[in-house]
């Protein structure tokens, strides 16, 4: 059972924390810009992040121009259509979600729902992030450099990635490749304390089984990166090394451009092994954050218990683990080992049962709670309905022979968009609701919020449900124009168009998003220290936002796990994890 | 309850658009309705599950929403109900996963009366060549890839003197007959994609994959690249004609063999390079 200690705290010794020897800046330089304060280095992270994520969205716009109305806008060529695809996808992935589930909510939620005065190793944090920004500058200037950026696919895969049909063959590429092992160094440093801090600096009280769902989600995803992301740092140095000293790590013998290349012997499976080594566990450390905040979400709005807590966690760690084995599902019609589609259709379906086991938890919550329909819940509502379509859909794609048919139609597009960016969004969108009143203080504006939510929900359900339809019928991704084919009737093209109208009038609703934020930094209601009145640590700081080292003189001690929502016998509906039982003020009449 | 209306409207609008959309798989061609089968088994699975959580999700936010006065229940766990739902769920998954591994275990059984086409694929066009009397494919290599031998063939095997082959043209199939497709690149990945046909594999340089096929009824079916393969990907088609056994044979007696297409002086050149393998 949840352990929730009512008596006995004699047990615990009293508070004796000594101030840990946290940098304290003498300057606005290192107070602003080089900060070694984990809150400062999540802003730097999350606007950085959401910067490079505004160049994407507007790269979406391009993609949908041409593909809703193919012909009419003669400034999009098709090299700059696999340009625009390539750095939409990669910007997504990598440079938003990734650095801002862990770079930006990891380094802002870790230390204080756990209970630290910071990340352990604060000067490394400040590292990761302007090593992070390098890696981001490196991208960007992909676009200003001689040929553009490369248009590969975001899975860049070789041969084609390199050779001279693919655009941004002479610089893109390399600079592509630079960028992501900028990355793969600056996540490295940041996530060797997300982890570390977990393990290491969590206050008195809180164990394990004490931590929010969404440390635990941060923190597993954290462990999957560290160990999934060298697999794309060596496919990376051995596709650069192949394109500047001409190795042939992955480049059998071919013909490139008529004429006989030097390359021979490598091979193309290889670099695809090692790609989705890293990519598969890659959907999970974008969508474990994602389940863990939600959680919090659901469980703080719907002023309830999280069901099943227990499971939860296990289905995060086995669901981490599993990750592992199932990364040539993105491979079935790659001309790999038949046979190979046995074992990776088993454990890609086996993954379905813990994370089914989330979703019915999260709406068993739901099940005879309190639900206040604030704007962070309608986005987790929102989420749990753009995750199961697409996790669904994921059970197709994941069953070897049905993938057949399927594979590189825009079945796969509105799949993935729909579980690892529609899902996610919502969370991040939901999460910033949430948590800008800790941030600044102050309060979101309501009416915006809702309308926001409104729009993009429905907007993106209304793009990418659809579109699985699309590659039902056959029409494949990643093409300019679809031209002359025979099974493709008018009536798919007038879906495209209507897939952009919608997308363009979702993209600019998100700009009512960026004004509410701005506005609301300066305007917006005052909020409080804990306006949602939740349990986790973080709402409790003696400031708001939270000082330097989080907690004034002593650290919090935590005597309950995160979830003593409507407590039987308790006056109020929430207990706060560091108040003390003796502190808890009881319902008239009730038993103690 | 406004917002438990529109989310159950989200779940009846998927189900009612799913029925009424116009949009849906081509007409199959080949004998892979096992793969359509399996789809469709997946559709009525998942299908079940979505409407089935969005509606508990929706009565749960008509039901449950905050009322002055309104407290939630304490429940952290309830074992039993995990369980149930977990045993549910790997049941769900099974009866997707067997017939999903049935099929593909006789996809990647090729049959052993199966005859043999070759596909290759190049930047951005596809060239297709069958056997010749012998009714073998002679072996090839991209070293070979000269003006005259677009295809890389042996010129030193005799098996592959006679072999059909077919530059810029289409490739016909005959119905009824079994067929594994190799296929085959010289630049990049590529895939030899025929929605009709179901079946699709990539084209890797260095290897020679396949999928296996029984066209089921005639007709001509468009060929496209699946696998992006640089700038003009999206140009590059050609057309499959499935034809009754006359017109097929027909068709074959027009067909040019490799040694037919070498000209006299591709003979010369092939002499002076037959110090290669």
């Amino acid at each position: 059972m949840v352990d929730i200690p009512y008596e006995g705290i004699e047990g615990i010794p009293p508070a004796e924390v000594p101030d840990v020897e946290l940098y304290h800046p003498r300057s606005w330089w290192t107070r602003y810009v080089f900060s070694q304060d984990a809150k400062v280095i999540a802003i730097q992270y999350s606007l950085t992040a959401s910067a490079i994520g505004l160049v994407a969205l507007v790269l979406s716009w391009l993609m949908r121009l041409q593909l809703g109305f193919p012909g009419t806008f003669s400034f999009i060529d098709a090299n700059q259509y696999l340009q625009f695809i390539t750095m939409h996808g990669m910007i997504m992935v990598i440079y938003l979600l990734t650095a801002l589930f862990l770079g930006g909510f990891g380094n802002y939620l870790i230390p204080l729902m756990v209970g630290a005065r910071d990340m352990v190793f604060p000067y490394v944090n400040m590292l990761s992030y302007w090593v992070y920004l390098l890696a981001v500058l490196v991208l960007a200037s992909t676009f200003f450099v001689p040929g553009g950026p490369t248009g590969a696919g975001w899975t860049l895969y070789p041969p084609q990635a390199i050779l001279s049909g693919t655009p941004g063959q002479d610089w893109g590429i390399i600079l592509m490749m630079s960028s992501l092992i900028l990355f793969i160094i600056g996540f490295t440093m940041g996530g060797l304390n997300y982890v570390v801090t977990v393990l290491q600096a969590r206050t008195r009280g809180m164990t394990l089984m004490r931590l929010p769902l969404t440390v635990w989600g941060i923190f597993t995803a954290t462990v999957m990166a560290l160990l999934a992301f060298p697999a794309l740092f060596v496919a990376s140095v051995m596709l650069l090394l192949d394109r500047l000293l001409g190795t042939s790590f992955f480049m059998p013998s071919l013909v490139e451009m008529g004429t006989l290349s030097k390359y021979g012997g490598g091979s193309p499976l290889l670099f695809q092994h090692l790609f989705w080594f890293f990519g598969h566990p890659e959907v999970y450390i974008v969508a474990l954050p994602a389940f863990g905040i939600v959680s919090d979400l659901i469980s703080t709005h719907a002023r309830k218990n999280i069901f099943g807590y227990r499971m939860m966690v296990w289905a995060i760690v086995a669901i981490g683990a599993l990750s592992f084995i199932v990364w040539a599902h993105h491979m079935y019609v790659s001309g790999m080992f038949p046979q190979f589609g046995y074992f990776f259709a088993t454990t890609t379906l086996i993954i379905a049962i813990p994370t089914a086991i989330k979703v019915y938890n999260w709406v068993l919550t739901l099940w005879r709670g309190d639900i206040h329909l604030r704007v962070p819940m309608l986005f987790a509502l929102g989420f749990i309905i753009t995750f199961v379509n697409g996790g669904l859909t994921g059970l197709f794609l994941g069953n070897v022979v049905v993938d057949v048919p399927l594979s590189d139609t825009m079945f796969v597009v509105a799949h993935f968009h729909m579980v690892m960016g529609v899902a996610p969004i919502m969370v991040v969108l939901g999460a910033i609701y949430h948590w800008y009143p800790k941030v600044t203080g102050r309060m979101l504006n309501d009416a915006l919020g809702k309308f926001h939510f409104w729009v993009t929900f429905l907007g993106a359900y209304l793009i990418f449900f659809p579109m699985h339809y699309l590659g039902l019928l056959g029409v494949p991704r990643r093409y300019f124009e679809l031209g002359d084919a025979a099974f493709i009737p008018t009536s798919a093209h007038s879906l495209n168009a209507f897939i952009s109208v919608v997308a363009l009038t979702v993209g600019f609703s998100q700009m009512v998003f960026l004004f509410n934020l701005a506005w609301s930094l300066f305007k917006g209601e005052a909020s409080g220290g804990n306006p949602w009145r939740a349990t986790t640590l973080e709402w409790q700081t003696p400031e708001t936002p939270p000082g330097h080292g989080n907690w004034g003189k002593e650290l919090p001690i935590v005597y309950r796990w995160a979830y003593d929502y409507s407590v039987p016998g308790a006056a109020e509906d929430f207990i706060p994890q560091n108040q003390p039982p003796r502190a808890t003020q009881l319902i008239q009449g009730a038993a103690s | 309850m406004a917002v438990a209306l529109i989310l159950l409207l989200v779940a009846i609008g998927s189900v009612l658009f799913h029925i009424y959309s116009p949009w849906w798989w081509t007409p199959i061609a080949t004998n892979w309705a096992y793969i359509d089968h399996t789809i469709n088994i997946t559709f009525w699975i998942t299908g079940f599950v979505f409407v089935a959580v969005i509606a508990f999700m929706a009565y749960c936010v008509f039901r449950f929403h905050h009322k002055e006065g309104r407290r939630a229940d304490y429940n952290p766990e309830n074992k039993k109900l995990e369980w149930w739902l977990s045993v549910g769920t790997g049941v769900g998954v099974a009866a997707m996963l067997a017939p999903g591994l049935v099929v593909w275990h006789q996809f990647v059984t090729v049959p052993a009366d199966a005859t043999e086409v070759e596909v290759m694929g190049q930047q951005w066009q596809w060239s297709f060549r069958l056997p010749g009397k012998d009714g073998r494919l002679g072996t090839s290599d991209v070293r070979n890839i000269a003006a005259d031998n677009p295809m890389g063939l042996n010129r030193d095997d005799a098996h592959a003197q006679d072999d059909v082959v077919i530059e810029n043209g289409d490739l016909h199939l005959q119905v009824g007959k079994p067929v594994k497709v190799l296929l085959r690149s010289v630049d990049v990945l590529h895939d030899f994609y025929v929605p009709e046909f179901r079946a699709k594999m990539d084209m890797v340089p260095g290897m020679v994959t396949y999928f296996w096929i029984t066209p089921i009824r005639t007709g001509t079916f468009d060929v496209l690249c699946a696998e992006l393969c640089g700038a003009a990907h999206y140009q590059m088609r050609a057309k499959v004609i499935v034809d009754e056994e006359r017109e097929y044979h027909a068709w074959l007696e027009q067909q040019k063999t490799f040694a037919e297409l070498s000209s006299a002086k591709a003979i010369v050149k092939a002499t002076y390079q037959s110090g290669g393998k």
